[in-house]
């Protein structure tokens, strides 16, 4: 504990006020069924009211407080059920893309051969799918269950987390300490998980969160789209297309979910430069 | 030179092939259709008939090796099937829809490139002022932000609260290229603030690098001036990395192009394949999957191509 409150002393303005942003979201949508007034599917209120500081607000007890959504439900509850099923998703997703891409990765840097062939080769050909028409291929004909969401967005992402780790476990391979396991007479699992992996972890932990982040906006993407998650369960990218609609007559209920999933990516984003920042060991320039 | 021709065909070959296997997963996707699945899309009432039917129809009762060279000789032929859901043929209902998001494409990259590619020299010149921490920062945060949150503020900005442009693009095939231009100014305009982020991070990170090099160094020693240095000495070893960035970017514009689309119900190929991806209309999902794909491909076969033509240095192998 007092080495995290250390830790934190040194990381700068930025990079706090990211932490600060993932810290709220991830209590969100923790406690979303306990904390938010009212819940996901509750219609509280008329169509669009607006938020509670302006002049035509309509009085609700509890507080409407971002006013009510395009079938009058409450804004404010669904954006906190919404963290809750996008984040929630999200981590699931990026956690099989690492977990996959990770250990593939590891395999092909310590097999080599053929197995590193095989597996890179099968990885650059699904990279040279633009990453959107790949999902919409397999979402069109398995359809939009959020098994098939998560195993679809999980294979794209674990072609890049594969390509990552396996340079990096590359580059640990060849020392001498990895050579010395083996003539020890070490297994390919022992030398992958305590020889690599423990080398590897801290540009896998950057990847992670830049990974996160693509998961995450590309969930969002999709749901956007009418092909994520289906209603009515919350989530900010459909919560920004059921309610695009009311932008035309200068209502901007569209744009507070669009900003809350903005506000995460760029706060995840400025976490993970400054960590990058820190793990390359650039001193800041005077 | 002949060295670099080989190296060049190498990569074309390579392109083709991978457009082979691309053509041929799309192909095995729809293949892997289950047999339920063909009753989810039909409905529950269907009857074995229909299901029967709607198979014959996509082709699923032949061989597959015969229906995947029917399907692709059909489609150099510029026969690319006839959709499920209105029974037209494909051909017919993208050839302007195809067009409109080339236009729309064209027009995003024609505004972003010059863009990009001088701010990003900008502050890669002015590393470190407070312009290029201002680039930075402004750049990081549109592109770790979503796309179409872009494009709904410009529209709450541009269209609701100052009516300058229309929120809707909605283009016919007769307005002229002005009209035509002032209808999609928003999402061209969403288009270029996303791509040219991009674009300029990329960009500037290439100059930066360049600029570190010793070359670069001993230039500047010798007393050389500072426009000299950037014109003569690094913009040769920049360029490459330069048309990389650029090309990459359009293959990233293809793909944000079908969100935008979505967004201004602009009538393109994105929408309408995020349209047959929700009605399951397979032979379109196809066949505009297998366009974006060739597109895709295509841009990185000229980026590599321009990265050995430009760079003496990729035309030896290792």
């Amino acid at each position: 504990m007092r080495t995290a409150i250390n830790l934190l002393k040194h990381v700068n303005w930025s990079a706090r006020l990211g932490l600060a942003v993932i810290v709220i979201n991830v209590a969100c949508a923790f406690f979303a069924p306990w904390v938010a007034p009212y819940s996901e599917t509750e219609v509280v209120g008329d169509v669009w009211e607006p938020v509670m500081w302006s002049a035509e607000a309509v009085p609700h007890n509890p507080p409407v407080i971002l006013g009510t959504d395009q079938l009058g439900r409450d804004l404010f509850s669904r954006l906190m059920y919404g963290a809750r099923n996008t984040i929630g998703l999200a981590l699931v997703t990026t956690a099989l893309a690492f977990g996959v891409g990770a250990l593939l990765g590891f395999l092909a840097a310590t097999m080599k051969g053929w197995v590193d062939m095989l597996l890179s080769r099968g990885v650059d050909i699904l990279m040279a799918f633009p990453t959107l028409i790949f999902a919409l291929v397999v979402l069109s004909v398995m359809g939009t269950s959020t098994t098939v969401l998560i195993v679809v967005i999980a294979l794209i992402g674990a072609t890049r987390v594969y390509r990552i780790s396996r340079a990096v476990a590359m580059d640990i391979e060849v020392m001498e300490y990895v050579e010395s396991a083996r003539l020890r007479g070490e297994g390919l699992w022992w030398v992958m998980k305590d020889e690599i992996l423990p080398n590897a972890l801290s540009p896998l932990v950057a990847e992670f969160g830049l990974r996160f982040c693509f998961v995450f906006l590309f969930i969002s993407a999709l749901s956007f789209l009418g092909l994520g998650l289906q209603p009515p369960t919350a989530d900010w990218g459909s919560m920004v297309r059921e309610n695009a609609a009311a932008i035309s007559f200068g209502i901007l209920t569209p744009l507070i979910p669009a900003a809350a999933i903005a506000l995460l990516t760029v706060g995840l984003n400025l976490v993970v430069d400054w960590f990058l920042h820190k793990a390359s060991g650039i001193k800041d320039v005077p | 030179m002949n060295n670099l021709t080989t190296m060049i065909l190498k990569r074309l070959a390579f392109g083709v092939l991978t457009l082979f296997v691309i053509s041929g997963l799309i192909f095995l996707a729809v293949q892997a259709l289950p047999g339920d699945l063909t009753q989810a899309i039909l409905g529950r009432s269907a009857t074995p008939e229909t299901v029967a039917a709607f198979r014959h129809e996509l082709g699923l009762d032949l061989p597959p090796h015969v229906r995947y060279f029917q399907w692709i000789s059909g489609i150099i032929k510029g026969d690319l099937g006839t959709s499920l859901a209105n029974k037209r043929p494909i051909s017919e209902l993208i050839e302007t829809r195809l067009y409109n998001t080339m236009f729309l494409a064209c027009a995003a990259a024609l505004i972003s490139i010059p863009i990009a590619v001088g701010l990003g020299l900008m502050a890669a010149l002015y590393r470190q002022s407070y312009l290029d921490k201002l680039i930075s920062i402004s750049t990081l945060s549109l592109i770790s932000v979503p796309e179409y949150f872009v494009a709904y503020i410009l529209v709450a900005l541009l269209s609701v609260t100052f009516p300058v442009f229309p929120s809707l693009a909605s283009v016919s095939p007769d307005m002229g290229l002005w009209d035509r231009l002032y209808v999609i100014a928003l999402p061209v305009m969403t288009l270029t603030f996303v791509v040219t982020a991009h674009m300029m991070r990329m960009t500037r990170a290439a100059i930066i690098n360049v600029l570190g090099s010793p070359y670069i160094e001993m230039a500047r020693l010798k007393g050389i001036k500072k426009g000299r240095v950037i014109l003569n000495h690094a913009l040769p070893n920049a360029l490459s990395p330069i048309i990389n960035v650029v090309v990459l970017n359009l293959a990233y514009l293809l793909v944000g192009v079908v969100l935008i689309e979505v967004v201004f119900v602009y009538p393109g190929l994105g929408q309408l394949l995020v349209d047959s991806v929700s009605k399951r209309d397979l032979p379109v999902v196809q066949a505009i999957s297998l366009i974006f794909a060739a597109i895709f491909v295509l841009l990185n076969l000229i980026a590599d191509v321009l990265a050995i033509v430009t760079n003496p240095k990729h035309r030896y192998p290792k």
